[in-house]
């Protein structure tokens, strides 16, 4: 799963809905993969509206990436910044989880990543 | 009529096969008023829209949205991901988006930008207001019971695999149960400003309940018939809603 995803996903357990700490889920021992896909600024400039800033950059940190600007960057300054240009692409469209575990920050629960594939089912007594 | 992505690779013991529901989705989709709908909706002035099915199968329709964007959405930049409480499936979707993509690449044609699979209930596991799209063929066949979703370990391969291809068909009480679940979700997983839906129903799940009863969410809610299956008198009469919330002019860009 790209890294990206996890600007989207919470904790499946109904009662950490009410809690920030829920989101993002906190990747733990995880093993990365590198895509190759070749440069694309329009869909950074058109994908970095959608993303949750401060979430993303603390997947970064926690990933081992090199740390994000406070503010997303516009337009201008990512068309002058090749570097961070570079190092959204490489954040956003390259790499992906390929094994390891997202950690709810609120219940603790972790989420298994097997091949790519991140698993949201939870045992009964927490539905 | 554009291609239909290829699940020659898919094993339909345990992952729904492409039918005509699904047919329909992907009729629907690229069908002229759709796209007009779509076109508008998320203009190549605004944010890349965020595309998620919820029960994405073999992958078809997640394929077909992710490697048709250009002439579905007039954009190819879309992301694009699937949700599958079938880890068979997750899998499947992965290799069927794969190569869908590798035919679009071939003769230098565009397509969306895929996050993934999860495999989840619902939209359990989706952190609200972010679904600009949001796609569900259901389990939608009256059953008596609903299939539980974390199976029995101790179940022969038959066995799993058969509870396995019940959870893509079984919805209990007038094939409605699962359905009603993913709608009372939808006012919190779609985005404010743009989010929208389509489900497929079939005439055993009373559309015209299904549309008033969203329709009374409030009164920007919209649900509307967008495609119908030829069929009559066969007991499978299928339709596509759509599922929007009406912006006031102001709110539009």
């Amino acid at each position: 799963m790209k890294v990206l995803t996890l600007n989207f996903l919470t904790c499946a357990v109904k009662a950490c809905k009410s809690s920030s700490a829920s989101f993002p889920l906190h990747p733990k021992d995880c093993e990365l993969v590198s895509d190759t896909i070749k440069p694309d600024p329009r869909l950074i400039h058109n994908i970095l509206p959608r993303v949750d800033w401060s979430a993303l950059s603390t997947t970064a940190l926690e990933l081992g990436f090199p740390a994000l600007p406070e503010q997303p960057p516009t337009k201008e300054q990512l068309e002058e910044d090749e570097k961070m240009m570079g190092e959204l692409h490489t954040l956003l469209l390259e790499t992906q989880i390929s094994e390891g575990k997202l950690v709810c920050g609120n219940c603790g629960h972790e989420y298994a990543v097997k091949e790519g594939i991140a698993n949201f089912l939870l045992p009964n007594h927490l539905v | 009529m554009l291609p239909t992505p290829s699940t020659d690779h898919v094993d339909f013991d345990r992952i729904y096969e492409p039918a005509e529901d699904s047919y329909l989705l992907l009729d629907a989709l690229s069908s002229e008023s759709e796209k007009a709908f779509l076109h508008e909706r998320f203009g190549p002035s605004t944010p890349t829209p965020f595309v998620i099915e919820i029960g994405s199968g073999s992958g078809v329709v997640l394929s077909f949205i992710h490697a048709h964007s250009e002439i579905i959405f007039g954009r190819a930049d879309i992301l694009t991901a699937g949700v599958d409480v079938n880890i068979h499936a997750c899998k499947a979707t992965i290799q069927t988006v794969s190569v869908a993509e590798k035919e679009q690449d071939a003769p230098g044609l565009s397509h969306g930008f895929y996050l993934g699979n999860v495999s989840a209930d619902l939209g359990t596991a989706l952190n609200p207001g972010n679904v600009d799209v949001l796609v569900f063929n259901p389990p939608y066949v009256p059953t008596p019971d609903l299939p539980t979703l974390l199976q029995d370990g101790n179940l022969s391969s038959f066995d799993a695999d058969s509870h396995l291809l019940s959870l893509s068909y079984a919805g209990g009480e007038d094939g409605m149960q699962v359905t009603n679940r993913l709608l009372d979700s939808l006012p919190e997983l779609l985005s404010p400003d743009r989010g929208c839906a389509y489900i497929l129903l079939c005439a055993q799940n009373k559309p015209e309940e299904v549309k008033d009863k969203i329709r009374k969410w409030g009164e920007a809610w919209k649900a509307e018939t967008v495609s119908k299956s030829g069929k009559v008198g066969g007991w499978e009469k299928l339709q596509i809603v759509r599922i929007w919330r009406e912006l006031p002019p102001s709110a539009i860009q």
